[in-house]
């Protein structure tokens, strides 16, 4: 039954171009809203620059809500709203959907949490200059921030990696998939070692970037 | 800027800053704090204007309230004649950048270089490229950091990071400058220099200063004049060498104390009896009063041996002060009429003999450290 390795690269090729498709986009539109959200979630904190009980509580629940669903669920759950917007429920298109909005929430956290660890005098200097809200937070909590983001958007690339595995549940592909398919339902267990060596190389070379550039953001 | 005949004007029809019976409460109901309580204070323009008080006297709450980073619960705030409580928070940030501040912890932004820090508040305001560069060359020029316009704030000094801090402070050409314990972060050292370099901004560019602090010296060296806070409430208000020379409120001669040590504690008098016997008396030393002059004349002329056995002369803003303390020793009549001639021209207090002490009344109440 099992397939020669001949006709097995190019499909781990292929895999691995939609693993790379599933998350570039799912952590550039997923990363993006998930800092909108994250920033939201930390000017609208009691005490901070847009204070915001109402708007910071409905945020904040919300937010817990979504995150603690396991994602294989959440992929289903969100079908119905998944079918609208891509137009079928089935193969990578339709997976990326809930995949960028599961991590839009996952990195709502992470960008929040490090915002917190910005000096709030930094931000008081700011608006002593009379800087506007919104020009405080592009100019004085992103760029005092970036380095803990940094970090933090590659854990979230790791993270989207590994949600990425179950795209076979709706039909989709990627690596995670793959190493179902062809090795762990095959009992190849190759096959298996091969995808998750690639997988840890993929790891491996994100995590050294993401060292890099935060220590090219830090200036000490 | 403003002219230099402009500063001593009490009755300038708009003064720098005025503020007219300002509070601030923190919290509602029972829980409520007021930080500052019916404060009314004008600073005049050109001075150096101190406030000094202890932590939570609500000074640093007063100061935000002037560059309107708080909102008072009561009262007005005028500056340069507008008044800006009540103003909707976009005409604020405009009366803000007309406004700089120095803060105790720099409060640079670390992503940004020197200039770069310089340069912010000039973003803020929408100045072109070029004319950004040129003005935080000029700035960097005037605090002394042209070399280090490259640097990132983690790679310099406290003292050098505090020069940044007033670079950029004064980068939108302020007519008024705060300076929120701006030394409180830094070495006596570097305090000196950050001082100089405050009274440098007042002097050269004619710019209305702020001091907020805690310490005394501070005041000493850099004021003109100063509030003194407890309480949320300022409990005294008056040139720093009148301050200094007859404190009224008890705070005031507390903090007096902190920045002089020309009199004697009770311990260190005590101390004095034991090596000397004699009357001592403290002679106080003013401007004007050539007190010392004086004390040795009158020496000579009562036939009356004096030995400095304890004292201090330094200045408050540039005027000498302070108080000498001498051991008389003479026939009790010619000293008699040596003191009553004395009293004359300065500020005396008798001490007495090692055998009839008398306490000083200053030292008492001030409750020296």
């Amino acid at each position: 039954m099992n397939r020669d390795w001949s006709t097995l690269w190019p499909i781990l090729w292929e895999s691995f171009g939609q693993t790379l498709q599933m998350v570039t986009v799912a952590l550039l539109t997923g990363g993006l809203a998930g800092l909108a959200l994250g920033l939201a979630l930390y000017v609208t904190r009691p005490g901070n620059l847009l204070a915001n009980r109402w708007v910071f509580g409905t945020l904040n629940v919300l937010v817990n809500i979504v995150r603690p669903i396991p994602f294989i669920i959440f992929v289903t759950l969100l079908g119905p709203v998944t079918l609208q917007v891509v137009g079928t429920t089935l193969g990578t298109e339709a997976f990326i959907f809930p995949l960028s909005v599961m991590t839009a929430f996952g990195t709502s956290r992470i960008v929040e949490q490090n915002l917190v660890g910005i000096d709030p005098g930094v931000v008081e200097a700011a608006r002593a200059m009379g800087a506007s809200p919104w020009r405080i937070i592009t100019t004085v909590l992103v760029p005092e921030a970036l380095a803990p983001l940094i970090l933090g958007y590659t854990f979230l690339f790791i993270a989207v990696l590994d949600m990425s595995a179950i795209a076979g549940i709706i039909g989709g592909g990627g690596l995670g998939n793959f190493a179902i398919v062809y090795g762990y339902q095959r009992y190849n267990w190759a096959v298996v070692a091969v995808t998750v060596v690639v997988i840890i190389a993929i790891v491996q070379l994100a995590q050294l970037l993401g060292n890099r550039l935060a220590r090219r953001a830090l200036h000490r | 800027m403003t002219d230099d005949d402009a500063r001593p004007a009490g009755d300038d029809p708009h003064p720098a800053i005025e503020l007219r019976g300002v509070s601030k409460t923190f919290g509602e109901g029972a829980r409520a704090v007021r930080a500052v309580d019916d404060v009314s204070l004008t600073v005049r323009r050109g001075e150096i204007f101190g406030v000094i008080g202890y932590s939570g006297a609500g000074k640093s709450t007063l100061v935000r309230l002037i560059n309107a980073l708080e909102t008072a619960t009561g009262g007005d705030v005028v500056i340069d004649g507008q008044t800006v409580t009540g103003l909707p928070e976009r005409r604020l940030r405009d009366v803000r950048s007309r406004i700089g501040m120095v803060f105790q912890q720099f409060n640079l932004l670390s992503s940004r270089t020197v200039a770069g820090n310089v340069g912010y508040p000039l973003r803020v305001a929408r100045w072109k490229r070029a004319d950004r560069e040129r003005r935080v060359a000029e700035l960097l020029d005037f605090v002394g950091l042209a070399d280090k316009a490259k640097a990132y704030p983690g790679q310099l000094s406290g003292g050098q990071k505090q020069r940044v801090g007033i670079a950029r402070a004064l980068a939108a050409s302020p007519t008024i400058l705060l300076a929120d314990e701006a030394t409180s972060a830094l070495d006596p050292e570097t305090t000196r220099e950050v001082l100089a370099l405050l009274r440098r901004v007042n002097a050269e560019l004619g710019i209305t200063i702020v001091v907020i602090t805690h310490e005394m010296d501070v005041v000493r060296s850099t004021c003109h004049r100063v509030a003194v806070m407890e309480h949320g409430k300022v409990v005294e208000v008056g040139d720093v060498y009148d301050v200094f020379s007859a404190p009224r409120a008890d705070a005031s001669r507390r903090f007096v104390g902190t920045a002089l040590h020309d009199r004697p504690s009770p311990d260190a008098l005590a101390r004095l009896r034991e090596r000397h016997p004699g009357r001592l008396v403290t002679v106080g030393v003013r401007e004007g009063a050539s007190t010392g002059t004086e004390l040795f004349r009158l020496l000579r002329e009562h036939e009356v041996d004096g030995a400095v056995v304890f004292g201090g002369i330094s200045e408050v803003g540039d005027r000498p002060f302070g108080s000498l303390t001498v051991e008389l020793v003479g026939r009790a009549d010619r000293v008699a009429l040596f003191l009553a001639e004395l009293g004359r021209h300065a500020d005396v207090v008798d001490l007495g003999t090692a055998a009839h002490p008398l306490d000083d009344p200053r030292t008492l109440l001030g409750g020296r450290s």
